[in-house]
């Protein structure tokens, strides 16, 4: 499935490499994705270093907005959100500056 | 609202200033296409607080400029501040429904050395912001931290602010403003933010490296994150104050957000700052004097900020700060921001109520009292005058008069005599300090009597005590974490030296007058 794009934003990118858009595709696979497979993906394929500053359990770690398609994850089930084809999944980090 | 009448500032002086060019990103700005813009300017506290009295920026008449106050904007790069960066662009437009009315200028702290950063990373960085600042139109400024090694004494001075609508302001103000009409010319807009667009007072270049290595040498000799990023935020308060002084800002603006401002409010706590919570989280802070500063941004959470960042296309810089990739509990500053924030996620009115502490304690909050009842430090209010009054008369039988040195807060340590425990947690550095002054009058008057004087000079007195003394509990906590305090600024051990030296004068004149007339010994020393 071919899921573009995952931006980390607001300083997450350092975690990335200074990356701050990635376009993926996740390999096809039984279940359908969702944002709590997402995490475990990016966790080990994206995140280059201190996975506990971004993930924390099995969640993003408190102080991070995640948007999928302009839109709080909040409003979409959270980790259950079943991704759709093209969606983009934007990380944004409150933590950082001021 | 208490803000009205406290905060109108007739007869200001008016600088050079021009509104507007489009966000890097776009050629023509977004407005939304609801009449009220959203954000800063909900905030009728502040709009009525800076508000002048008609016309617009560029081709006003000098009577009306005059009353149009001064704001700097303190931009870090960061989400919270360019959004107020940005929502103040929004209001300074033409297109706005409710335009404000102030002349505003930017300044950015590069914090570079302090952090570890590479030379160039920071120049990469430098480079960026200075697009970005001069995108916005504002007259700006980007000033290195290292420029503290050159401050003046009276940074720390609480001066108290100028009377407002003299002859001789006003003259001035009426000369500078036709002096810069006469260098406009054809190319109105575009040479006005040139003209302004440098601090004609910061040195030409970047810092030298002497004070890059003084500065990085002070950061790496404190023990701890914790007290770092006290020091950092100190000094950085200290040059953005004489930024804002010298160029006749009579107003700082900070874009600390409500959960910034949560944060800081539970850590000041774990800090020993507790005293000084309305002025560190409050609207305004008018401890230093002259210089107000102001927060309007305390009424956004940061999730707020962060989704008016992506919708409205606000451009930020991320920097590296102190505590980039420090664990959780690397630092005070970073368990409090983890646990808040945790606890927001389970508890989503946690960062509310903590802010509501913050109001009521500081007179923001409505006259029904809201929030939880206080804590012996925020007393419960229930009209808004009654905490204002807390908020600025001083602690029962303490003096108004000493500040601390470093955070400009009225000194909260007890007197000698005092037998409280916290008396006597503090009490203990006038004793050792009591050897070094005998010393110091048998020697005679001190060889750098006068001001500004270098600041090993005195090595043979205890500079250490003579700072110490000078600290509220807060700082001195911070101070106990590093170990050599030669090693900072100058102008820190100058002004200690000479509010010391003072101190011992007055002492000595007293005992002289009381020593003198048997008559006037009835109250004795204070």
């Amino acid at each position: 499935m071919a899921e573009p794009l995952c931006w980390p934003r607001g300083g997450a990118e350092l975690l990335f490499d200074g990356v701050k858009k990635h376009q993926v595709t996740l390999p096809g696979q039984e279940e359908p994705w969702d944002i709590r497979s997402l995490l475990v993906w990016i966790k080990k394929n994206l995140l280059k270093e201190r996975p506990e500053l971004f993930i924390q359990g099995d969640s993003v770690r408190p102080g991070i907005l995640v948007l999928v398609n302009d839109a709080d994850w909040e409003l979409l089930g959270e980790l259950d959100y079943q991704l759709q084809d093209q969606d983009s999944v934007l990380f944004i980090s409150t933590l950082h500056g001021g | 609202m208490l803000g009205k009448s406290r905060l109108i500032f007739p007869g200001e002086k008016v600088g050079c200033g021009a509104p507007l060019a489009g966000g890097p990103s776009q050629p023509h700005r977004a407005s939304p296409s609801y009449g009220r813009t959203p954000g800063l300017l909900g905030d009728s506290r502040l709009e009525t607080s800076l508000g002048g009295v008609g016309g617009h920026v560029g081709g006003a008449v000098p009577p009306v400029m005059f009353l149009l106050p001064q704001v700097l904007l303190a931009w870090s790069g960061g989400p919270s501040s360019s959004s107020m960066v940005w929502q103040v662009l929004e209001g300074l437009s033409r297109d706005s429904a409710k335009r404000l009315r102030f002349v505003p200028g930017v300044v950015y702290i590069d914090e570079g050395a302090a952090c570890g950063q590479s030379p160039e990373d920071r120049a990469r960085t430098l480079a960026e912001v200075k697009l970005a600042l001069q995108t916005t139109g504002f007259p700006w400024h980007a000033v290195a931290l290292e420029e503290v090694f050159s401050l003046p004494p009276s940074a720390l001075r609480c001066s108290a602010q100028e009377a407002a609508g003299t002859e001789g302001a006003y003259k001035a103000a009426v000369d500078s403003f036709l002096q810069q009409q006469h260098a406009l010319g054809t190319n109105g807009v575009e040479r006005q933010s040139q003209h302004c667009a440098q601090d004609p007072q910061s040195p030409a270049g970047p810092p030298t490296t002497a004070q890059t290595q003084a500065l990085s040498r002070l950061f790496d000799s404190v023990k701890t994150l914790t007290a770092k990023e006290e020091l950092l935020q100190t000094l950085r308060t200290h040059l953005i104050l004489h930024v804002a002084r010298n160029h006749g800002y009579s107003k700082v603006m900070t874009g600390d957000s409500c959960t910034r401002l949560a944060i800081k409010l539970m850590t000041s706590l774990a800090l020993g700052r507790g005293a000084f919570l309305a002025w560190d989280t409050g609207f305004s802070d008018e401890r230093h004097g002259d210089v107000v500063v102001v927060r309007p941004m305390r009424e956004h959470t940061l999730k707020e900020v962060a989704f008016y960042n992506r919708l409205f296309a606000v451009p930020s810089i991320c920097t590296p700060a102190l505590d980039t990739k420090a664990p959780e509990k690397a630092s005070i500053h970073r368990l409090m921001e983890a646990f808040i924030l945790r606890l927001q996620a389970q508890f989503p009115s946690t960062v509310s109520t903590v802010y509501r502490w913050v109001r009521v304690g500081t007179g923001g909050g409505g006259a029904g009292g809201v929030g939880p009842p206080a804590s012996s430090v925020l007393e419960p209010c229930s009209h808004p005058r009654t905490s204002e009054k807390l908020v600025k008369a001083p602690r029962a039988g303490c003096a108004a008069g000493p500040r601390c040195l470093l955070c400009m807060c009225t000194l909260d340590v007890d007197t000698a005599d005092s037998a409280t425990a916290f008396g006597a947690q503090t009490s203990h550095l006038p004793q050792m300090q009591t050897p070094v002054t005998q010393a110091r009058a048998a020697a005679g008057p001190c060889c750098c009597a006068g001001m500004g004087g270098a600041p090993g000079c005195c090595k043979r007195e205890d500079p250490r005590a003579q700072v110490m003394e000078q600290l509220c509990y807060g700082c001195r906590v911070n101070m106990k974490d590093l170990p050599s305090l030669e090693l900072l600024p100058p102008y820190i051990l100058s002004e200690a030296q000479l509010r010391s030296q003072r101190a011992t004068a007055e002492q000595e004149i007293r005992e002289y007058l009381l020593g003198d007339s048997e008559d006037e010994a009835g109250t004795g020393e204070s």
